[in-house]
Formats: C-alpha cells, sequence, structure tokens
C-alpha cells in the first residue's frame, strides 16, 4: 500500500458472498502487480482441479507507484488459465489501477462462485454483491451502459465486464475493462464465467495525502517531461501500434493466410496508414498516460435498405489488425474494424479468435472438417462468413465450435491439421513471425506470450545470429520484465523507466529499495511463476511447435526446426541452474 | 497581467486525466481525482466526449462570490475568486449558485475546492486542451 509497509489484500467470496482483508508485511517481498500476484496465486490455486472449478482464484493486483506516477497504468490479473491448462496472466489498463488504489486495495483475491449471474460494486468503504441475472446474456457494451447508468462513481470509477463468450466459458474469452481495454488473453473472461462473475466496478473515493510532495513533484516532473519528450509520444500516439503492419509485412513477418504466407498483397489497404486516412476518429489514454495510445477507428454500416446507416467506433491495434486482417486474408480496414467489434461485444481474445478461424478455414479446404461442421463455408477474405463463425464461436453453436472454443491446440487434436494449428504452448500466435528470438521469447515466456520477453525485438536488433545470445538476451529480458510488471509500469514505457528512474521514483515515495534489491525481487518473481508453472505440470522439453513456423519463411529466411528446439533444450538447462541459486530472503 | 484558464481545446482531450492528478498533487499534496479543482468527465460513457469542468473565471457578476453568506471568496484579479478558508463555514452555497457547476466540494475538509487559475493543469495537459490567457482586467 502506498506509504505503507504491507500489501492490503481483499479477498471476495462468491459463494458466502462475504469479504476479507489482509494486511500483509510478507508480501513487500514482491513489490506488487505480478510479484504478489503470483505470490497469491501460488497460495490459492487448486492444481487437482479444474481450471474453471469454482474453488479457483482470481487475482487483480497493482504495483507500489501505480497511477501516482506517469504511465504506470497497468493492473495484472493472475489464474489458472483454461486456455493452456497452464499459468494465466494478462494486463489491462484503462482506469482501474488508479480505482484500485483509491479504492485502498493492492490486489483482490475473487473466490468461489455466486449462486446466480452477479456483479460486485466495490468503493474504499463497502462492497456490495448485486444481482445481474437481466444482464446475463448482454453484449459487453450494453452491460457497460447498465452498470454505468445505475451505478454512482462516474468519472472516478472503471467497470470490468465480460460478454456471451465468457458465460459460455469460451475458453479465450475476455474481460472488457472501460470500453476499450481488456484482459485479453488466456480467457480470463471464461473464469469470469465459471464464477457466475458478469461484472465488477471499482470506485475509487478515497484521499490519499502526498507525504514529501517536494521530493516527489521533482521526480514526477522528470518522467512527466521524458515521457512527452522522447520517441515514445510520437511512436505509439501518431499512428499508434498499427504503424507496425507495412514494417512486419515489408521484413516478412506479417501472419497471412494461417501462416501459409509472411506477406499480404493487399497490406496497403489494411494499414497503419490507411486506417489513418479512412477511420481514425479519435485517440484516448488510460489514466495517468499523457501519451494516448487508443486509436478509435470508425466505419459505416447500413443497418437497413433505403440509406439507413449507422457509425461505429471501435478500438483497434496491430494485434488485432493482424489476427482479424491478413491472417484471414481480410482486405480492408473496414471490414477489420466489423470483425473487431463483433469480438468485443461478444467479449473474446481477438488474438485467439483470428488464429482458430485461420486454421478452421484452413482445415475445411483440406477436408478435415465438413461444411456441416463450420456450417459456413469459411474462406480467406470472406467477411460476412468470419462475423457469423464468431458468433458461433461464442455460443459454441455445435461440437465443431465447441471444440474450437477450447482453442486450436485442442480442435487440432481432434480434427488433426496440427502442423498449421497455430500455438505456442496452447496459446494462439501473436503477430511476428520474425524468427528463432520470437519461437524461444513465445514458447518460454512464463504466458507465451510476445510481451513476456519481445523475443520479436531480439530478433531485429541482433546483429549477429547466435544462439547463445539470443537465449541470454531473452532470458535477461523475461526477468527484467518481472520486475518492471510488479511496478505495474505500461511496456510501452519500458524504456522511460530505467533502474535509476524507478529508484528515484519509488525513493520519493519513501520507499526505501535499493538496485540490488528491484535484481532479487525479479528473481524472487520468475522463480515463483516457474514453481507455479511446474506445479501444474509445464514441462518446456515437452512442447512441440507447429512445422509451419519452419515452412514459411519469417525475416531471417526458412526457420531451422533442430536449431529452435536446441534455443529450447539450452533454455531449460538455464533454468535448470537458476532455480538451484536460492533465495536467501526466503 | 493576471491570467485566467481556458478550457478551449478539449476536443483534442485524451482523457488522460494528469490535468486532475497534477491539480490535486501541487494545490491539495493528495494523489486523489476528487480533490481537483478541474474535473474532466465523459458525457454518455467513454464512447462519448471528453469535457472540462472548471472555473470559467467570471468578470462582472461571480454568483460563488455573491452566494457566500461569510465574505470567504474574494474577487480574483482578472476573472474568478479566492478561498479564504478561514473565513469559510462550508454551508455549500457557491457549489449550487455556480451555474456550469465548477465549484466542488471537499467532504472530507468541508470546504470547497475552487480554481485559483495557477496554471498547474496546462503545464501537465499534453494536447494543448488547456492554456493560461492574459487578461488585461485589474479588480
Amino acid at each position: 500500500m502506498l506509504y505503507e509497509k504491507y500489501i492490503r489484500v481483499l479477498h471476495i467470496d462468491l459463494t458466502k458472498q462475504k469479504i476479507l482483508i489482509e494486511q500483509r508485511e510478507d508480501l513487500h517481498a514482491y513489490l506488487g502487480g505480478v510479484g504478489v500476484a503470483s505470490k497469491l496465486l501460488e497460495e490459492h490455486i487448486r492444481p487437482e482441479l479444474d481450471p474453471l472449478d469454482p474453488e479457483q482464484p482470481i487475482i487483480l493486483s497493482i504495483g507500489a507507484a501505480s497511477s501516482v506516477y506517469p504511465v504506470i497504468t497497468k493492473t495484472v490479473a493472475m489464474f489458472y488459465s483454461p486456455l493452456t491448462s497452464e499459468l494465466g496472466e494478462s494486463y489491462a489498463g484503462g482506469r482501474l489501477a488508479l480505482t484500485m488504489l483509491l479504492a485502498g486495495y493492492d490486489a483482490i483475491v475473487i473466490h468461489g462462485k455466486a449462486p446466480k449471474p452477479s456483479y460486485i460494486t466495490i468503493n474504499c468503504n463497502n462492497i456490495e454483491f448485486k444481482d445481474a441475472r437481466a444482464l446475463w446474456g448482454m453484449m459487453s457494451d450494453e452491460a457497460g451502459r447498465v452498470i454505468r447508468e445505475k451505478e454512482p462513481g462516474g468519472g472516478k470509477r472503471s467497470i470490468l465486464r465480460i460478454g456471451p463468450a465468457g458465460e459460455n466459458q469460451v475458453s479465450f474469452a475476455s474481460v472488457c475493462v472501460d470500453t476499450y481495454r481488456h484482459f485479453g488473453r488466456l480467457g480470463l473472461g471464461a473464469v469470469f464465467g465459471s464464477k457466475n462473475l458478469k461484472a465488477m466496478t471499482i470506485i475509487g473515493d478515497r484521499s490519499i495525502p502526498i507525504k514529501n510532495f517536494k521530493a516527489y513533484f521533482k521526480v514526477y516532473q522528470e518522467i512527466y517531461d521524458k515521457v512527452t519528450d522522447t520517441e515514445i509520444m510520437s511512436k505509439y500516439h501518431d499512428a499508434g501500434t498499427a504503424i507496425n503492419v507495412l514494417p512486419l509485412n515489408e521484413m516478412g513477418a506479417l501472419p497471412t493466410r494461417n501462416l501459409s504466407q509472411n506477406r499480404f498483397e493487399q497490406v496497403e489497404d489494411i494499414s497503419g496508414e490507411a486506417f489513418v486516412t479512412r477511420n481514425l476518429v479519435r485517440k484516448m489514454a488510460c489514466t495517468g498516460c499523457p501519451v494516448g495510445c487508443i486509436h478509435i477507428g470508425q466505419f459505416r454500416r447500413e443497418f437497413d435498405k433505403g440509406h439507413d446507416y449507422e457509425s461505429v467506433s471501435v478500438g483497434y491495434d496491430y494485434e488485432l489488425i493482424f489476427a482479424l486482417g491478413s491472417y484471414l486474408g481480410i482486405r480492408s480496414s473496414d471490414e477489420i474494424l466489423q470483425l473487431i467489434e463483433k469480438v468485443e461485444e461478444l467479449g473474446l481474445d481477438a488474438m485467439s479468435a483470428g488464429v482458430v478461424l485461420g486454421w478452421a478455414t484452413e482445415a475445411l479446404a483440406n477436408g478435415l472438417v465438413t461444411e456441416a461442421d463450420t456450417l459456413l463455408p469459411l474462406a480467406f477474405g470472406s467477411t460476412e462468413n468470419y462475423l457469423k463463425a464468431i458468433e458461433y464461436l461464442a455460443a459454441q453453436a455445435n461440437d465443431f465450435y465447441k471444440n474450437l472454443a477450447k482453442g486450436v491446440a485442442k480442435a487440432s487434436e481432434i480434427y488433426g491439421g496440427q502442423d498449421y494449428a497455430m500455438h505456442f504452448a496452447g496459446n494462439e500466435m501473436p503477430g511476428y513471425h520474425t524468427g528463432y528470438g520470437t519461437l524461444l521469447g513465445t514458447t518460454v515466456g512464463a504466458r507465451h506470450s510476445h510481451l513476456c520477453n519481445g523475443g520479436y525485438s531480439v530478433d531485429q536488433s541482433l546483429k549477429e545470429f547466435s544462439k547463445e545470445k539470443a537465449v541470454e538476451a531473452i532470458f535477461e529480458e523475461e526477468r527484467e520484465r518481472c520486475m518492471l510488471n510488479a511496478l505495474t509500469i505500461c511496456l510501452f514505457a519500458r524504456k522511460v523507466y530505467d533502474r535509476k528512474t524507478i529508484l528515484a521514483a519509488l525513493n520519493a515515495l519513501d520507499y526505501p529499495i535499493t538496485d540490488a534489491e528491484l535484481t532479487a525481487i525479479a528473481d524472487r518473481i520468475y522463480k515463483t511463476k516457474l514453481r507455479i508453472k511446474k506445479q501444474l505440470g509445464f514441462d518446456l522439453k515437452a512442447v512441440r511447435l507447429p512445422k509451419r513456423f519452419f515452412e514459411t519463411p519469417g525475416l531471417w529466411g526458412k526457420l531451422d526446426e533442430q536449431t529452435a528446439y536446441d534455443m529450447i533444450r539450452m533454455y531449460d538447462e538455464k533454468l535448470g541452474a537458476y532455480c538451484q541459486i536460492v533465495d536467501p530472503l526466503l | 497581467m493576471p491570467k485566467v484558464l481556458k478550457a478551449e481545446g478539449m476536443n483534442k482531450c485524451i482523457g488522460c486525466f494528469t490535468c486532475m492528478l497534477a491539480c490535486a498533487g501541487v494545490n491539495r499534496q493528495n494523489h486523489s481525482l476528487v480533490k481537483s479543482a478541474i474535473k474532466v468527465r465523459t458525457s454518455g460513457g467513454l464512447k462519448g466526449k471528453f469535457v472540462a469542468d472548471v472555473c470559467i473565471a467570471c468578470k462582472d457578476d461571480r454568483a460563488c462570490a455573491e452566494a457566500c453568506p461569510s465574505g470567504a471568496l474574494e474577487i480574483r484579479a482578472g476573472g474568478g475568486v479566492l478561498l479564504k478558508p478561514e473565513k469559510c463555514i462550508g454551508c455549500r452555497r457557491c457549489v449550487s449558485a455556480c451555474i456550469v457547476g465548477a465549484v466542488f466540494f471537499d467532504e472530507a475538509e468541508g470546504k470547497p475546492i475552487i480554481c485559483k487559475h495557477c496554471g498547474v493543469c496546462t503545464r501537465f495537459c499534453p494536447h494543448e486542451c488547456l492554456r493560461m490567457e492574459a487578461v488585461d482586467n485589474a479588480v
């Protein structure tokens, strides 16, 4: 807790509708964010039970300097992932972190299952369990609107909600946070659904006096100026992450048509530039971030004959353009926005949704499944069919969609086509087919995300490829990001928050800490995550990568399968030695 | 020349709330949004537009000062008022008198939150939504 020597944890028991508050001094050794969340997950997870068992916990956690410095805007969610049956870890921005801080909780642990569909409201002196039966079945945005109008606290609250996909426990259902941000990956939405939890609203209404104003404000100004004067403003604010579409295509790293290609011939029409020209209407920010990377695009939809139109606004980013664009052969920014809107209202992870549909399209073409399964003639480029297929997926309309809703790894185990079911240990691939860095980084990354260690950036920055160097770089980055994520700093600002800046920021908050301690904390967190993964039965040596990664050339041409597995083995050996080093504090 | 705050560029607002955090931090030495004298909000959820509720520096007639029974709101050069907390009795008449809804109330302190047009929010607005304007009016 800011200015205190303990971490304040709110436990919510949905079954009994009771709460418990703990002030844990021991959790200080984990700093906050992913550190505290990992420790709490380790304490409360039930490895012997199904990931969607009511006994499984959901942990939300913020960091030691959340929201009081620029761009420290994230909240981490940790859970037992129904998609990978392994460590679940996901981050969302919006207003959530600030509202948790001002409601007075560093971490929230949700236990049990509500007897009927419910939502929770939390503020600094109350928690209420409310009836959500009428909201069950509602689209994510509609549920948000109802709660927004019914509950107090406008302007200083955050609203989390799931759509029908979460209610139906699709393994990669997402949780929407404040309209435009999400806990997207690894299926937190399904865990909400399994607990009969439709939504949560957190109102931040506490006052927190600043302890040492002069010291704090000096550091605040330095960081603010660094953020607003450096290139991160232009890169992430101007055209946003969508600006990466063209360069990745140029590099031959843009996964296209289920990664049967690494370049998209109509890339110009789905580029960041195309979105700017045709669709961009607004930019927004998470609370406390002067950058404003959220890009809102608009498209026009004819809802009736006789020139009856509506305009629809949705957020877009590079990953969504890849997954619901090039990966499905979609040829215009307008059509991508339609697909994003569909995924958004039903509450699915956009990346997993695109990748499973890419596989399904090819499985149908290859005769592994028939149109009786897919209910539609799925074909690359056909937006109409994909819009409908996304609905079938969220509803789990038949056995095929039920299996598809378990993720591409499980679906391909059943129907075949594993060589082109593009996932890393059960998590659908991100939009970077750059090279060994991506392959290794996403495989060994604790949650199999491109954000675990930025393997794609190792591919682009290593001047001369060497297995040893790549393994080392990815290990160091994975470890360092454990510390950054314990502070829940938005990773877009990772270069602003170097060690010196972090120490100055924490010290000005009367949080004495040293550089060596930050390293020790990073190690402690990484090892905690590795212990949880081991407990859940994860073994790096058992990971098999789909063949297509080695057939479709990437940034460095065709990749060699043996080299990739060598690197995974080297990393695994490195971890073996790393885990032998005992943490003196524990 | 005295200066007053103008929130005329709100079409550029990204809703980062940095102005509010800076105002609360500098003027009230507090991390909470509720202490800020400027309030950025959306009308109609996040899909609506951002608007800023903040003192518009009334010049000729100042309804808040007129409503104050204890003379706690003094005329500020250039427009608006300055709060003299020692004279304030916390009656909230200024809050309801302000027709643009720019006088907030600090429940913990029992006193209104009045913008003094110091300009700190403009320094921390990354997109020039807010600016200070010099005005030639003396009291």
